[in-house]
């Protein structure tokens, strides 16, 4: 086919095209789709419940993961200072994921049990009171903001559309979990749950 | 992997390649006269010389793909083929880690069965020890370990659950969890106020008898030691086997302001120290006791 005829025929260029950078996504993503690696969740991993959905939430509202990965690779230096590398079943329930990008902070994939609740709240409060040196921001506001309790289920039921096995009883049960609790409840229980499914191997 | 999307793989990677090649060497064009092949576009005159790619492009282009078919040779790449070295990231990282042990492993030994205190004086294993300290422990104790405020100082000669090698160590392998209860529901506001100010005055030296008998004739001692004796002491020298802390000296964990008691009292207190033996392993802490035993006698 003589170059001059594709470009002349915009129809024909975009059609060849869209061919020329499948291949990528054909090879690459498509098989993983069906792989049972990545589709099925890793022994130990188990929904959010009501207020650690929430917490995942103000996760992203606050944009955590622009700063904190939570995606340990298989490398030494990195399992020996967070645990055990992060593996694909662990992200099954996670939409959208928040492996994140970028390192300002920590990774937190298994920072989970990790501290106690209380250096959560004093270190979410305000970093520099347990992290003299650390340059993250504050959250105060955490410790005012009420949870909307019906807000939950409809996140609940939006997940499970999606493919989270939620039962009607964990929808059913979801706002007690977050009755009269303030959002930093959420935060912190959605931190200590972190990476808890696999064990530390370090 | 299904054999399935293993053909698929290696049949789409292997396609591509010999497209990549086609379109490489199939289409490329020799030029006849330099000068009077054009592409046939014309603008206001002006006219395309339909030159064949650079050489150095279509070198790097010819190379990637030979290291293309390399990679995929030795590395797994196609579908189920695992490669000729047979290599994987997991292994890679357990190769990594048995090393790391191994080398670990023999210095560590040496040091296993060294008693704490000579431990303690052994600068090598006390430049590891903050090492470990500085990797897990600071987070919380800060990085010279004096501590914040509701995290222990280390550095001081007060402990909360004993400072023995043993009681260290036993803190550092099981954890602590310290339960100071929440009184306010049992107490009336101004009983809550007198009690505050009991506690508080229990760390100062008494005025010649003249704090004791107001502190009796508020009923604050009478409610002191019905309910925070059993762990505080009669006299507030503390008790390890709770982490009480001692009320009667002038180290306040969670702060030593009135409001800051009186809160205490409140709400309660629910200290928490992570056991480490799942992560460090008995050899470091070993080292870690003592490195925090030696924290408080520089």
């Amino acid at each position: 086919m003589k170059h001059d005829v594709v470009e002349k025929n915009i129809g024909l260029m975009i059609v060849l095209i869209v061919v020329a950078i499948s291949f990528g996504a054909l090879v690459e993503l498509v098989p993983l789709f069906f792989q049972k690696q990545m589709t099925e969740p890793v022994e130990g991993v188990r929904p959010l419940n009501g207020l650690e959905l929430t917490g995942r939430d103000i996760y992203i509202r606050e944009g955590c993961n622009t700063c904190h990965s939570q995606m340990i690779r298989a490398l030494r230096s990195e399992t020996e200072r967070y645990g055990h590398y992060s593996v694909a079943g662990e992200y099954v329930y996670d939409y959208p994921f928040l492996w994140g990008s970028k390192r300002t902070g920590p990774d937190l994939a298994r920072v989970g049990g990790r501290y106690s609740d209380g250096w959560h709240r004093a270190h979410l409060f305000n970093p520099r009171d347990v992290v003299p040196e650390s340059i993250m921001p504050g959250y105060a506001w955490l410790f005012d903001n009420d949870i909307d309790a019906q807000g939950v289920q409809k996140k609940m039921r939006a997940l499970r559309k999606v493919g989270v096995p939620y039962t009607d009883d964990d929808i059913a049960a979801a706002p007690a979990s977050v009755d009269g609790k303030k959002e930093i409840d959420a935060m912190v229980a959605y931190l200590q749950q972190l990476g808890t499914s696999i064990k530390y191997k370090r | 992997m299904s054999s399935f999307w293993s053909a698929w793989i290696i049949g789409l990677t292997v396609i591509s390649l010999v497209l990549l090649c086609w379109l490489l060497f199939g289409t490329r064009k020799i030029p006849v006269d330099k000068d009077k092949d054009t592409t046939g576009h014309v603008y206001d005159g002006i006219e395309e010389y339909d030159n064949p790619m650079p050489s150095w492009w279509i070198n790097m282009f010819v190379i990637s793909i030979v290291f293309g078919v390399f990679y995929l040779l030795f590395y797994p790449g196609l579908g189920n083929f695992k490669g000729l070295l047979n290599w994987t990231s997991a292994s890679e990282w357990e190769a990594d880690v048995v090393e790391a042990k191994s080398k670990a492993e023999s210095f560590y030994v040496a040091y296993a069965n060294t008693p704490i205190p000579a431990l303690a004086e052994d600068a090598t294993a006390m430049r590891v020890g903050k090492r470990i300290f500085s990797n897990n422990c600071a987070t919380c104790h800060m990085v010279d370990g004096s501590g914040a405020k509701g995290y222990p100082n280390l550095t001081d000669d007060d402990w909360l659950y004993g400072g023995s090698p043993e009681q260290i160590e036993a803190t550092l392998v099981n954890g602590r969890v310290a339960a100071m209860p929440a009184w306010e529901s049992a107490l009336s506001v101004a009983e809550l106020d007198n009690l505050t100010r009991y506690v508080k005055s229990l760390s100062q030296p008494a005025e010649a008898g003249e704090n004791a008998a107001s502190r009796a004739m508020q009923g604050a001692e009478q409610k002191y030691l019905a309910m925070c004796s059993a762990c505080h002491g009669e006299s507030g020298e503390g008790n390890i086997a709770f982490g009480a802390p001692a009320l009667n000296d002038d180290t306040w964990l969670y702060g030593g302001r009135e409001v800051e008691i009186r809160h205490s009292i409140a709400k309660g207190r629910r200290g928490v120290m992570p056991a480490q033996a799942e992560i460090l392993g008995e050899q470091k802490i070993h080292l870690l006791t003592a490195y925090v035993y030696q924290l408080s006698r520089q």
